[in-house]
């Protein structure tokens, strides 16, 4: 493969890139005052959609056609910044941040250009200090500068730009939870229709978008709509960031056009260029935790937003790849991923609530060497019962955890049922005496719990 | 679980208990009111002013900003137990917060945590006996890529070995970043002890106004 320019990060590693002033020295700022001077917020929402532009938060929406839901006729919109990056395995945006924060307010600008926006806000999950003070310090010197605030370039428009920190809550990342949390309520998603287009922060009209979809935008309008097809492939345009972590000799953040395949990731010599320590994969999480999993013979799958649906998983999500190595205990690895969500449900809708937390539950008692078999249909069961797919739930979370869940305990069923076969029965049964009698008394397939056995019915 | 109440163990404040917040601190408050529609909004930016500055929200603290921002005392408690990074109780003068999510325990933050309980014999929401650190456990922290991680209140410390922690724990200066800093959620740079009646009067005259 060609070497691939860096777009996004092209001021990785520039000394200063962080400043106005270099940002600007490197045509920063040109491409926002071109189109604010010489284009109409119609004809930037026609240039975004024909570059086949998609969102990068996770559900890979087209981004103009979310801004072409907008009432025609409004008087304020909110634009809502989504940096609430929490998906397990997923930091593309923090190095986005960190390194280049006037990329992202000149993508604000001419999005907030042409969605008529009044007031942008940046969520910050809280747990960013160090990207929040390099992004405030940023904003500070943009306004200084006449980008943000009244007249800016000395036109008419105007629109402010604020920073809001969260406060540690993963469901702040879904666009409504962002809503209610921004409106300094518990992050609770709303229940859709009306969308956040309609009726969003304060009950106006607003447009949620990811960090790295705004990144584009400045590349896009400086460059052309077609150089911006010219890569990637035809359903997924334009270059992507892409994370991996695990144990691999570099685990880092790249940038290559969309579509390159899950095995390049890893063992690519321009990207993770292999294990550590002389180690095997067992199978990689390719796009943050709530995608699922391929296995080793799978890694040719290509990494865009459609190919890994053959592969039943959930989408691209973030295209951030978590190696999990041969060595990993596998059903550690399901009680973690369990556990994440179980923590992070918001505890709104019941399917939602429960069956996360009695999945982390069955799966902590296979991890302590307490499982059955019929666990594993047990879980597989939950999955298929919980989320917005079957149409039990407000927002996509329960969805994010039975995707990686099921992919797992299908895909390794075999490593599973190895363990339980395994299992000293002896010992099973002091942990589960010793685990809350809840889960020993889990009722399995019709079976009456043990400590019942005997009694009246 | 982020659905849980945090901490009740904390008495509801008393009627004639003293104010907590300083009028500094209040006016930081007020600085946000005009970034939101709604004063409600501000919550959050209160909520972070406040416990930067006391290091953590107490129920008179959460009556006093319920006053400021016109919303019920319970709403603030409402919003305040949601979020895993408030606290209503006081904790260490530093927040230890682990990463304990799947590319942390792939790369050892288990061995790291173990370390950190037996180095400072405390288990996880726990405090130190001198009041220096708390423990926390949260998911992904957003830095995979230097995994195992963890942060001492503003600062992430990356790539962290069992043999490490030691040397971490005792550094008295783990708990600072660079130089690039932004005050606005920081304490107020005025003495706390500024309610005296002048600068009480000046607020008093810039609320009338303001209403
Ligand atoms: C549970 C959940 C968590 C999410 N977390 C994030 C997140 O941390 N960051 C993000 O950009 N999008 C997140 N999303 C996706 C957003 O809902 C939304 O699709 C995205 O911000 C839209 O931006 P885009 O169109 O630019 O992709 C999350 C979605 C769900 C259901
Ligand atoms: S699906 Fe889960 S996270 Fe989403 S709103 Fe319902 S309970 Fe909350
Ligand atoms: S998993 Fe620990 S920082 Fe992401």
């Amino acid at each position: 493969m060609a070497k691939f320019e860096p777009v996004l990060l092209k001021n990785l590693g520039v000394e200063g890139s962080r400043t106005l002033k270099v940002y600007r020295s490197r045509g920063g700022y040109a491409a926002a005052e071109k189109v604010i001077k010489e284009m109409t917020p119609d004809t930037v929402i026609e240039s975004v959609k024909a570059s086949g532009l998609r969102g990068r938060g996770g559900a890979g929406f087209p981004a103009g056609m979310k801004w072409s839901f907008l009432p025609p006729e409004r008087k304020v919109t909110y634009f809502c910044i989504n940096a609430d990056e929490s998906e397990p395995g997923t930091y593309c945006n923090r190095v986005l941040m960190e390194n280049d924060p006037h990329q992202l307010l000149e993508g604000i600008l001419i999005a907030g250009f042409a969605t008529k926006t009044t007031v942008a806000y940046i969520y910050m999950r809280v747990e960013f200090h160090e990207q929040f003070h390099i992004m405030q310090t940023a904003l500070d010197e943009a306004y200084k500068a006449g980008l943000f605030g009244k007249k800016i370039f000395g036109t008419d428009l105007s629109m402010e730009c604020y920073i809001h920190r969260g406060a540690g809550a993963y469901v702040c990342g879904e666009e409504t939870g962002l809503i209610e949390s921004l409106e300094g309520k518990r992050g609770w998603p709303r229940i859709k229709p009306p969308f956040p287009a309609i009726e969003g922060v304060f009950q106006k009209p607003t447009v949620v978008n990811n960090v790295e979809t705004l990144c584009c935008l400045p590349h896009i309008f400086e460059r052309g709509v077609d150089w911006f097809k010219s890569i990637g492939t035809e359903n997924s345009t334009g270059p992507k960031l892409y994370t991996i972590s695990g144990p691999v000799k570099r685990p880092s953040c790249f940038e290559a056009p969309l579509g390159i395949t899950c095995r390049d990731l890893i063992f690519g010599d321009d990207f993770g260029q292999g294990m550590l320590d002389g180690r095997k994969v067992k199978g990689c999480i390719p796009g943050g935790l709530s995608v699922g999993v391929l296995t080793e013979a799978e890694l040719d799958c290509k990494l865009d937003f459609d190919d890994v649906r053959n592969y039943g998983l959930l989408g691209l999500g973030t295209a951030g790849a978590i190696v999990i190595p041969d060595d990993a205990d596998i059903r550690q690895v399901l009680a973690n991923i369990a556990r994440f969500y179980s923590s992070e449900s918001c505890g709104q809708c019941t399917q939602c609530r429960e069956g996360t937390n009695w999945m982390y539950k069955i799966a902590l008692r296979i991890a302590l060497g307490a499982g059955r078999i019929s666990d594993l249909d047990l879980i597989e069961n939950i999955t298929n019962n919980m989320g917005m797919m079957p149409g039990l739930s407000i927002c996509g979370l329960p969805d994010g955890a039975a995707f990686p869940i099921r992919t797992i305990v299908q895909k390794f069923r075999g490593e599973f049922e190895d363990h339980i076969r395994r299992q000293d029965p002896g010992y099973t049964k002091t942990v589960l005496k010793r685990l809350n009698p809840a889960v020993y008394e889990l009722p399995v397939l019709g079976r009456r719990p043990e400590s019942l056995v005997g009694q009246p019915e | 679980m982020a659905w849980e109440s945090i901490d009740r163990r904390t008495p509801v404040f008393a009627e004639d208990a003293e104010p907590v917040l300083s009028e500094g601190v209040k006016q930081k408050i007020r600085a946000f009111f005009d970034r939101y529609e709604t004063k409600r909004a501000a919550l959050l930016p209160a909520l972070h002013v406040v416990q930067n500055t006391y290091g953590h929200v107490s129920y008179q603290a959460m009556s006093e900003i319920a006053e400021l921002l016109e919303i019920p005392p319970s709403a603030v408690l409402d919003t305040l137990t949601f979020y895993t990074h408030f606290w209503d109780h006081p904790k260490g003068r530093k927040v230890i917060v682990a990463c304990r999510s799947l590319s942390c325990q792939l790369m050892g933050s288990e061995a790291v945590l173990k370390t950190l309980k037996e180095e400072l014999e405390i288990d996880e929401h726990g405090t130190t006996e001198d009041g220096q650190y708390s423990l926390l456990t949260e998911e992904c922290l957003a830095q995979c890529d230097d995994a195992p991680c963890l942060l001492i209140d503003e600062k992430m410390h990356k790539r962290i070995k069992p043999e490490s922690v030691k040397k971490l724990l005792s550094d008295a200066k783990n708990n600072e970043i660079g130089d690039h800093r932004s005050d606005l959620f920081d304490p107020p740079s005025e003495p706390a002890a500024d309610t005296n009646g002048e600068i009480e009067k000046t607020s008093d005259v810039q609320e009338m106004k303001e209403s």
